[in-house]
């Protein structure tokens, strides 16, 4: 049997740094755990790039001019697809609640859980991307640039598709709903994103796209945790 | 001062307030939509290159900037429920968001009409349809998602959350919008940079705008009325009104 | 009776459109061990996420050390362990793993105390199985080996003794005794006949809504 100590309530704060590498780890070794599934989003992204040619034109010239755009959207749907999982198993579990109930501030547990959400099924899709664009016959210089929008923008779709994700915790038919509230809010990032490929192909100057990109990046990870950790709770308060 | 909030925010209050005011927003609304109309059709001049069909925009500008501000009015009655918990603003939200649908759906509509035979073309991709678009995108999210949660206070809070993360995206998404359309097709049909309206044109259009949103403001009040009512089915009051169940019974007054 | 460290006056709860309780008083100080009776939806649980800050959908007043909660919500939060219904483990990661993370935001806590807590609750063969292959009261006791660890003053549980078996029953009821001489304060429900001395219970019933507020 262990000591109880003593009981005072306690007044120092408590470390920060040791919670958060705690949240990360078990994020990751979960997802390790079920790394089977992990793999869906990308067969599901590669699925979907398929379809143009298939459905649309297969002609070099089409491809060439509209590959960007399609791995764009592709990239969009299978983030949309896998941002179901962000929360439900923690709620489901209960864990959100313990999280909830850490005295470290809920904003940047948000912050490492979206983090390792991203790393496991942004990242891969940003990785993906080369092949797909060779198959698409992109030239090398747009290959790139769209890996380099992508691995910009993917965090951003990320961080913005939490607060869905928080918003419709919970809830009845909540996929459909989340693609709902967030596609909208997705449309900036999608226009930045293929229209600094579609520049790059046009040969105009793409530094400030890309720092807009970046500007996103920065919005989303000061604001969206915000608004996220409160949609958390009030889906917590209400399950 | 809490006293104020608090009473502002009763429902009761609100209900008795709105009922006297609804007849002058309506009377007036319709006495300047009216005008506006038979001024704007019938004595404003036809536009030097575009003739008569130019005259939709007495119906498209009114629908298209009140589509846009009440979405703005949401976000701050969002804030509101957010930081004092207030059920009125709530109420507001929810009454107000179909109605914000239905004007930017006819702000687009009136927009395709009239593009046909300025444009040639039913719709076109153009930075301001666009944008009007997305915003009925984002209208029918806070729909869906007012729908989908069947608590009171949770829905009133995602709702306002979720109305404030589209206010701060609506100038990204107009600015984003526009550049896209810049880098997509060069500005060919430029119709809203003429030289300033004279103002035979302005003036019925200023009185459109200002009927509909008197407009707004009665059918608000009408189905905030109505949210109310549903809401407080229980309480003395609403029954005393409604003259339903028996008015002795409830001694809760949700109030 | 010593200043109370958890206090709530007033509280009235509604869920979907029915009134679970009306006007509760409740406080616990250092050293009580308070059981939340009632039936099934009755609100215990409700009642319980209330108290622990993570339902706010009700009225009335909940004060921490004399102090309204949402001003203190930090300082409560640190000094609080709560075990929901839900228990918090995720099933792919074994117990170690589990309560490994769970308590990673404490300082001074390492594996050998991980380890002696899960043996505390006769978990120690399965330290490194995976969660899901082990049963529904196993996964509970991971929860609550928390507790063997625990410094903080104020214990939520609900439902803390669903899917335990005798010994497990018997042996928490010494922690919480031990618990409660040692100044600390727990505030559980459970369907088993509490053998702890000194607890103190309290009925939902006393609170319910008279019939004409139903409707």
């Amino acid at each position: 049997m262990l000591k109880l100590p003593r009981l005072t309530p306690r007044q120092e704060s408590q470390p920060v740094l040791p919670a958060l590498l705690g949240v990360l780890r078990r994020d990751l070794l979960a997802n390790f755990r079920r790394r089977q599934e992990l793999f869906n989003p990308l067969i599901f992204f590669v699925m979907v790039v398929a379809l143009f040619p298939l459905g649309v034109s297969p002609e070099v010239e089409f491809l060439r001019q509209s590959g960007a755009g399609i791995l764009w959207v592709a990239a969009l749907l299978s983030t949309l697809l896998s941002l179901d999982h962000l929360f439900r198993h923690d709620f489901d579990e209960g864990v959100l609640e313990q999280m909830l109930l850490q005295p470290q501030p809920l904003y940047l547990m948000v912050l490492v859980k979206v983090f390792s959400h991203w790393l496991v099924t942004g990242l891969p899709l940003v990785l993906m991307t080369p092949v797909l664009g060779v198959m698409l016959h992109l030239d090398g210089n747009s290959i790139g640039y769209l890996c380099l929008t992508l691995l910009v923008g993917t965090p951003v779709l990320s961080f913005i598709g939490a607060i869905g994700a928080a918003l419709t915790l919970g809830l009845r038919s909540a996929g459909i709903l989340l693609s709902l509230l967030i596609i909208p809010l997705y449309i900036p990032v999608l226009i930045f994103g293929t229209g600094t490929v579609t520049a790059v192909a046009a040969g105009l100057p793409v530094g400030s796209y890309i720092a807009l990109l970046g500007a996103l990046l920065v919005v989303a990870i000061t604001c969206a945790p915000f608004a996220t950790a409160a949609a958390l709770r009030i889906s917590v308060s209400n399950s | 001062m809490w006293q104020f909030f608090h009473k502002l925010g009763s429902p009761k209050w609100f209900y008795g307030i709105a009922s006297r005011f609804m007849p002058w927003l309506l009377g007036s609304s319709l006495l300047l939509m009216v005008a506006g109309m038979v001024w704007g059709l019938a004595f404003a001049p036809p536009d030097y290159l575009q003739g008569n069909s130019y005259r939709i925009i007495f119906i498209h500008v009114p629908t298209a900037f009140l589509a846009q501000s009440a979405y703005v009015m949401m976000a701050v009655a969002g804030i509101v429920t957010l930081v004092w918990r207030m059920k009125l603003a709530d109420v507001f939200v929810k009454a107000v968001a179909p109605v914000g649908a239905v004007l930017t759906f006819l702000a687009l509509f009136t927009g395709a009409v009239w593009g046909k035979p300025t444009w040639g073309t039913w719709w076109i991709w153009d930075a301001r349809l666009t944008s009007m678009l997305i915003l009925l995108f984002l209208y029918c999210g806070v729909i869906a998602l007012g729908n989908a949660i069947a608590d009171e206070k949770s829905s009133a809070r995602a709702v306002a959350v979720l109305v404030l993360v589209g206010v701060v995206n609506i100038p990204i998404i107009k600015y984003s919008v526009e550049w896209w359309n810049t880098l997509h097709q060069p500005a060919t049909f430029k119709l809203t940079e003429k030289p300033s309206m004279p103002p035979e044109m302005w003036v019925p259009l200023l009185v459109m705008v200002l009927a509909l949103y008197l407009f707004f403001g009665w059918i608000a009040c009408l189905r905030m009325q109505n949210e109310i009512l549903y809401r407080e089915r229980r309480s003395s009051w609403v029954k005393a009104i409604m003259g339903t169940g028996n008015a002795r019974a409830s001694a809760k007054v949700t109030d | 009776m010593p200043v109370p460290l958890l206090q709530a006056s007033g509280l009235s709860c509604e869920r979907d459109d029915r009134l679970l309780f009306v006007d509760l008083e409740l406080a616990v100080a250092p050293g009580d061990l308070l059981q939340i009776e009632g039936p099934n939806g009755s609100g215990k649980t409700t009642l319980l996420r209330m108290l622990a800050g993570l339902h706010t959908g009700f009225e009335g007043e909940i004060r921490w050390c004399g102090e309204p909660l949402a001003r203190q919500r930090e300082h409560f939060l640190r000094n609080l362990l709560y075990i929901g219904h839900r228990p918090g483990i995720k099933p792919l990661l074994t117990p170690l793993e589990n309560l490994r993370a769970q308590l990673s935001g404490k300082p001074g806590v390492g594996d050998e105390q991980l380890e002696s807590a899960l043996d505390a609750v006769a978990l120690f063969p399965f330290i490194h199985v995976p969660c899901h292959h082990l049963s529904a009261g196993q996964q509970r006791r991971v929860a609550l080996a928390a507790l063997y660890l625990s410094d903080e003053p104020l214990w939520i549980l609900d439902e803390a003794f669903t899917a335990i078996d005798k010994d497990g029953v018997a042996s928490l009821e010494r922690l919480l005794h031990k618990r409660m001489s040692a100044g600390g304060a727990v505030i559980l429900t459970t369907h088993h006949p509490l053998h702890v001395d000194g607890a103190r219970s309290l009925s939902l019933a006393r609170f319910a809504p008279a019939a004409e507020d139903l409707f």
